[in-house]
């Protein structure tokens, strides 16, 4: 099965997108590089290439990691294979 | 990896892999008599610019160490610099003229622009006869100075181009060549991890305060978390959502193995081989601008969305692992990575490739941006004039 989405690292909240056209209820494998493991569930968003989906269900306020490093907090409520972004997570810096 | 490749070997020992003859304008004003003479003559270069009058302090001190370090890279054979007046164009041919290549300085007062382009253009045409005799010769990895930046970055830059070129940084660190990396804010989210590569505590505590100085620049003057720019709107576009994401993205660029032995000032120059950082903006053409005036003669670029930025004396070797942009902007990718994400190809396969690009660039082959005429020459400004 082709890989639809990279994740960096097994502890990582969540993956990257890296084919074109992924649509709603299409049922993704992933590929964690760290660990050379592959994973697969059912995506809830139309994800173009590039964007990230949700590994796991997230609460305001959570952190995402990516490389296992905080990337920023979740500031709306995200579920496991949704589109994770700028409309749903943002910077905890300046 | 090959070690060996033909360069200019110059008049100070450093090594070149283009030959031009650059007429570099000291001030805005010059801007039109340079062109005239690179028009003139061909096979010279005009470097416009909108700065170089009423600048102070540091700001100053940055502008002539831009314009000196320009002409003074190993891939310029020979410079005639126009100015408005004498005495500051004088200061950048002395500064030139320290590397020993020919080098001569025209002031446009007192003469106009018709005679002075004139008078400019004999001594363009000589240089360009002058150095176009001289002959490459073999030279060795170790003498290369190679700079990295990315842009237009996106999470296939973090997955897979960037790291490529951090997969090449550590062949090139133990090869013995001199590397450098800069972007300073962004690394915002990955300070720790530049921190922890820093060979001792007096460069991590120099990091440090560049980090810190570039900081508060951001913390005086926004409005915002800078979502506007910082990411900016393209590379959200391409998947990226916070400085954070993208600094870890961008660290990947420095490899695994090498230490940071030492960090610089905008376009201050390494003192020896390995990996260097020099504290500088994120945008691509200022960034390009000040590692090539530090005497850098080969870049590293890995772009996600496609950032089509080229420089007028630094080749600017472009990779992209996104597919898209490999398929729809193609005449400014050098090297396709792409691969990676179909699991096609290794960080290892590609780091190679992306070197063998690398060599044939040094040997002559024109980069996409070259090609394509991107010569972008931006001067980092750091405040009003006087």
């Amino acid at each position: 099965m082709a890989t639809d989405f990279i994740v960096h690292e097994a502890a990582d909240g969540v993956g990257v997108v890296v084919v074109e056209g992924l649509k709603a209820g299409t049922e993704c494998s992933g590929w964690i590089m760290q660990e050379n493991q592959t994973i697969t569930f059912k995506i809830l968003d139309d994800i173009p290439i590039g964007h990230k989906v949700a590994l796991k269900d997230f609460a305001v306020g959570d952190t995402v990691l990516k490389y296992n490093t905080d990337i920023g907090k979740v500031v709306a409520p995200i579920k496991k294979g949704q589109h994770l972004h700028v409309h749903n997570v943002k910077t905890k810096r300046w | 990896m090959k070690t060996k490749f033909y360069g200019y070997r110059r008049e100070n020992g450093r090594v070149g892999i283009r030959n031009h003859v650059i007429i570099l304008p000291l001030d805005d004003l010059s801007n039109a008599a340079s062109l005239a003479v690179a028009n003139n003559v061909k096979g010279t270069m005009a470097l416009p610019h909108h700065y170089g009058r009423l600048q102070f302090g540091a700001d100053l001190d940055l502008f002539f160490r831009t314009l000196i370090g320009t002409g003074s890279n190993p891939n310029v054979a020979a410079v005639v610099v126009i100015g408005i007046e004498p005495l500051w164009t004088q200061r950048i041919v002395d500064g030139i003229a320290k590397t020993g290549k020919p080098v001569a300085g025209f002031g446009i007062e007192q003469h106009g622009d018709l005679d002075t382009i004139m008078r400019a253009s004999r001594k363009a045409k000589e240089f360009v006869q002058q150095v176009t005799e001289y002959q490459r010769v073999e030279c060795d990895v170790k003498e290369l100075w190679v700079s990295c930046k990315c842009g237009e970055s996106d999470t296939t830059s973090g997955l897979a181009s960037n790291p490529t070129v951090g997969n090449a940084f550590d062949k090139l660190w133990k090869a013995g060549a001199t590397t450098i990396f800069g972007e300073t804010t962004e690394i915002t989210g990955g300070e720790h991890l530049v921190m922890q590569r820093c060979a001792n505590e007096e460069v991590r505590a120099k990091f440090k305060f560049f980090f810190d100085r570039y900081a508060k620049v951001v913390d005086d003057h926004k409005v915002d978390d800078l979502c506007d720019s910082q990411p900016t709107k393209g590379n959200i576009e391409g998947g990226l959502t916070t400085i954070e994401e993208k600094a870890l993205g961008n660290v990947q660029k420095i490899g695994r193995e090498a230490p940071v032995i030492g960090c610089l000032d905008k376009a201050e120059s390494p003192t020896g081989p390995g990996l260097w950082f020099m504290d500088s903006s994120s945008a691509a053409a200022e960034m390009v601008t000040l590692v090539a005036a530090s005497g850098f003669v080969v870049h590293f670029f890995p772009t996600g969305q496609g950032n089509i930025i080229g420089n007028p004396i630094l080749p600017v070797i472009k990779l992209s692992a996104n597919p898209r942009t490999v398929r729809t902007m193609s005449e400014h990718i050098d090297v396709d990575v792409s691969g990676i994400l179909r699991r096609e190809m290794n960080l290892d396969n590609a780091g190679d490739k992306l070197l063998e690009m690398m060599i044939r660039t040094c040997n002559g082959r024109r980069t996409s941006a070259e090609a394509l005429g991107h010569r972008e020459f931006v001067i980092t400004k750091l405040y009003e004039s006087a």
